[in-house]
């Protein structure tokens, strides 16, 4: 019996479907989906641009794809790093070297460097340290910590990371078509105007503030000052900053790497941060949290104590042969290393900003951050992505998949062999002059 | 407004209900602390010059408040740390938590060390991976493991573990469903429901969460719920073969439980992460059944077949046929979940799990399994010969030793002063866990004949 190839209902728990031609009746389930997966808009924003890449591979074959989207490191990993990492796994195949579960807080003496040698001078115990397997994974859990019952705050536009997760935990409402926001969600504007950081004067309060500094998308790194207001405007509202420095050490100029570098910052902030950007590890999955002793919920229960035991119930501890990575990083070697590969992506992000501004567009960004925020007034930034992409087979990002606020805006990310980028420049060039 | 006084050093260990569970950090002079012999806070009035430290006025999530004392692995391994300190020449010998100790085989870590020195290379360098896992482990994972049971490649999501995959599960379900675990079971799925939202405050007189339904597996109902008595749940949590009792569902008794979750709409969640232990011909994975893609979830692990505890990687199968009730495919929104809360398991961890799956490297953890096997069977026959009745073993790495009328924790607690061996106490796993031990086959042969000397020197 042929029947048409949609979605019906054959009797009240039944579904069918045809998928290459057979018929499939499947059964539900009496299990209510999710009403937060339901409110959900589309795919996360990443996979959307990877999907799109692959289309547009498909219709253009022999075109050379510049990637200048998903912000994906390219360069090798130093080998002081990987050796690290190749003899961890060796050592695993011998009795003496062999390791089991590790505290799932992270390896001691990884927890110990990053304190050290990324902290430094500022009070950061090794205890306050959690290794994870990623900022996005960490942002997920810190939203699991938090529960439904908070109230966020991010900047508009943003990394997607920090709404999706907060959407899937329940602290949001329905997403609004009209104004490409959800409710209860406070998103606070950067633009030019407002020196991309929020007008903290014209924001309401809420339970949680997520800021990224250095900024995905815009590249802007927040100057002491503003992070003094961010600070105290935490302090006076009893908000919890969660502080993402993925990109920190992208920093040029002496913008803060760290939130701890502002007096009062122990006491309203997490910071998250990733070994993704600054050693190539996107693949390899490694980065941490912070989380300060002193940071009280209402009632005084510490934070830190609630992390803890999110860590030991929902994780199970990074790889331990990324670890291994992660300890070898910051050896002074291996420090060496990854910053030269960092002031690589830096110079792209040069090469890429000046061709911008070159053709006179407004480019922010940059500077202090591997992407440049390119400003294409009066059009709309899902146009400008295709057309790039048909005329001059560069993916980049379209600003409003980053919220609302980075509608007419392009996110170009630096992370590309020089070549592609020197290429990537000469299209852009060519189209756009 | 007054402060504390500085802070008694001892505030009694056996803690009042005053404080809760929660130990209040003696740095925060918010807290009101009793001296150590009464109840009556001394108070002093604060000098003007001292600061109060700051709480932010965010509440505490009061799922988390719900949770009683730590998750039960970190506590056994705080009381051994304890005990290797009073007894610094112990030789204490850890039978506790589920830890392999055996080293991988090096054809697995082979790989492992190749993946790490080719990202050091322009052609083998490799950025983000697919949130998903990398195509070549999925096909091996479901050729290998599912080959005749008709899923796919895209069937499969590869994980960092399994304990990460049943949280990634909870958050997708939500805190509006209701769930039944086995009694006892492996912690993370209450837990983890627990955080989610899903269930009610603890009951300490029967040592259990509200609004889980708890099924009962013990000796007398051959450790397979009685399912004539088990309220209709939203989500199943169902572990075979089992932690920590050791038992191996029969095809019939997993017949029975798809045939269970279909006539309820309800969805298994089925942790196979002791499969490879199965001795005789137990069910290996849930989809053995027929019927099982359209009501369960497969979650599975490499930690205990190729010890990868610590290297992370797991995989968890959600059939395309698996439906909300609106028809709504559960795999789009574990994909959802997956690609936003998640990153992907390390690429140098998949590549140790391709070489896993080789035909060399199938071989060689099945002698790793074989070797943990037999001292499954070592600490089995120990414990039968003292006359216990013991349960488990011959399906996974866990012997389920009965201590009738006794507290866990204290068979737990004597077994440790007395032979310097960790167990796990059953009560840990749920209250049908009490009066029992859990021990694990996890340990280097000498270890094991050692610890198995030194029971038969306490119980003879």
């Amino acid at each position: 019996m042929l029947l048409p190839s949609i979605l019906y209902f054959i009797r009240p728990s039944s579904v069918g479907f045809v998928e290459n031609g057979l018929v499939h009746l499947c059964v539900c389930t009496r299990v209510t989906r999710n009403l937060n997966m339901e409110k959900l808009r589309n795919g996360y924003l990443f996979p959307e641009i990877a999907m799109r890449e692959l289309e547009h591979m498909k219709k253009y074959p022999t075109a050379k794809v510049i990637s200048l989207g998903i912000g994906d490191t390219t360069e090798p990993i130093p080998d002081v790093v990987t050796s690290s990492m190749a003899n961890h796994a060796r050592r695993l195949s011998t009795v003496e070297g062999y390791r089991g579960y590790g505290a799932e807080q992270g390896n001691k003496a990884l927890r110990k460097a990053i304190a050290e040698t990324l902290y430094g001078d500022l009070p950061i115990k090794d205890t306050e340290i959690f290794v994870s397997d990623g900022s996005q994974c960490d942002i997920s859990r810190l939203q699991l910590l938090l529960g439904s019952n908070v109230t966020i705050a991010v900047q508009d536009p943003t990394f997607p990371a920090y709404i999706d997760s907060s959407v899937i935990i329940g602290q949001t409402g329905d997403f609004q078509d009209e104004t490409g926001k959800y409710q209860n969600i406070e998103y606070m504007p950067c633009r030019p105007q407002n020196n991309f950081f929020p007008d903290l004067t014209t924001t309401a309060t809420t339970d949680v503030i997520f800021i990224c500094s250095p900024n995905n998308p815009t590249g802007h790194a927040a100057s002491r000052k503003q992070l003094e207001q961010l600070v105290e405007f935490a302090r006076a509202n009893g908000s919890i900053i969660i502080f993402d420095s993925a990109y920190a050490a992208y920093v040029t100029d002496d913008s803060p790497r760290s939130i701890f570098e502002i007096p009062g910052a122990r006491e309203v902030a997490i910071e998250i941060s990733s070994f993704s950007k600054f050693a190539g590890f996107t693949g390899v999955r490694l980065g941490w949290t912070v989380v300060p002793d002193e940071l009280l919920f209402s009632n005084g229960f510490p934070v830190i104590k609630d992390f803890n035991r999110i860590v030991c119930t929902c994780f199970n501890g990074a790889s331990s042969v990324a670890q291994a990575g992660g300890l070898a990083c910051l050896s002074s070697d291996g420090l060496m290393a990854v910053q030269s590969v960092v002031d690589y992506y830096k110079e792209n992000a040069k090469i890429l900003g000046d061709t911008f501004t070159s053709l006179g567009l407004d480019v922010y960004g940059g500077i202090n951050a591997p992407y440049a925020w390119v400003h294409f007034p009066g059009m709309k930034s899902w146009d400008v992505f295709t057309e790039l992409l048909e005329k001059t087979h560069i993916i980049t990002v379209p600003g409003c998949g980053f919220g609302p606020g980075g509608e007419e805006h392009i996110r170009v990310s630096a992370f590309g062999h020089r070549e592609c980028i020197l290429e990537a420049s000469r299209r852009l060039k060519s189209l756009l002059s | 407004m007054y402060s504390l006084m500085s802070s008694s050093p001892s505030i009694s260990s056996s803690s009042s209900s005053f404080l809760g569970q929660t130990h209040f950090d003696s740095r925060n002079p918010n807290a009101r602390l009793p001296t150590k012999d009464s109840w009556i806070c001394k108070c002093v009035a604060t000098p003007p010059t001292e600061t109060t430290a700051h709480t932010t006025k965010v509440s505490r999530n009061a799922n988390m408040a719900k949770l009683q004392a730590g998750y039960l692995f970190p506590e056994i391994a705080r009381r051994r740390s304890a005990h290797m300190l009073k007894y610094p020449d112990g030789q204490v010998i850890s039978l506790g938590i589920g830890d392999t100790t055996e080293p991988i085989p090096e054809v697995i870590t082979f790989g492992m060390a190749k993946k790490a020195h080719a990202l050091s290379t322009l052609e083998g360098y490799s950025g983000y991976g697919a949130e998903q896992g990398e195509k070549q482990l999925r096909a091996a994972i479901a050729s290998t493991y599912y080959g005749d049971l008709s899923l796919e490649e895209s069937d499969i999501f590869v994980s960092d573990g399994a304990k990460s995959d049943i949280s990634r599960l909870q958050v997708m379900f939500g805190s509006n469903v209701t769930m039944a675990v086995q009694d006892p079971s492996y912690p993370a799925y209450v837990d983890s429901s627990v955080i989610l939202g899903q269930t009610g405050q603890f009951q300490k007189d029967v040592e259990k969460y509200r609004k889980i339904e708890y099924m009962k597996c013990n000796p007398e109902n051959g450790f397979f719920p009685d399912l004539s008595t088990v309220s209709r749940t939203d989500i199943i949590f169902f572990c075979s073969p089992n932690n920590p009792t050791g038992n191996a569902a029969t095809r019939e008794q997993l017949t029975r439980l798809v045939q269970f979750a279909k006539d309820n709409g309800s969805i298994l969640v089925y942790d196979s992460a002791y499969a490879m232990y199965i001795s005789d011909d137990s069910p290996r994975s849930i989809f053995e059944i027929p019927g099982a893609k359209e009501v369960a979830i497969e979650v599975s692990s490499f930690s205990k077949y190729a010890g990868f505890t610590g290297v992370r990687l797991g995989w968890t199968v959600v059939p395309k046929e698996l439906l909300y009730s609106d028809g709504f495919p559960v795999a789009k929104d574990f994909n959802r979940i997956v690609c936003t809360t998640f990153n992907g398991a390390s690429n140098i961890s998949q590549a140790g799990g391709l070489a896993c799956l080789s035909p060399e490297g199938l071989e060689a953890m099945h002698k790793v399994v074989g070797f943990y096997q037999e001292n499954t069977n070592i600490i089995m026959e120990t414990f039968t010969s003292l006359g216990f009745s013991v349960y488990g073993g011959k399906n996974a790495p866990y012997v389920w030793v009965h201590f009738p009328g006794q507290s866990s924790w204290d068979v737990f607690s004597e077994i440790l002063e007395k032979t310097h061996v960790v167990t796990t106490p059953g009560s840990g796993f749920g209250p049908a866990g009490d009066g029992f031990i859990r021990v694990s086959a996890f340990g280097h042969r000498g270890n094991v004949l050692e610890a198995c000397k030194r029971f038969k020197q306490l119980y003879k």
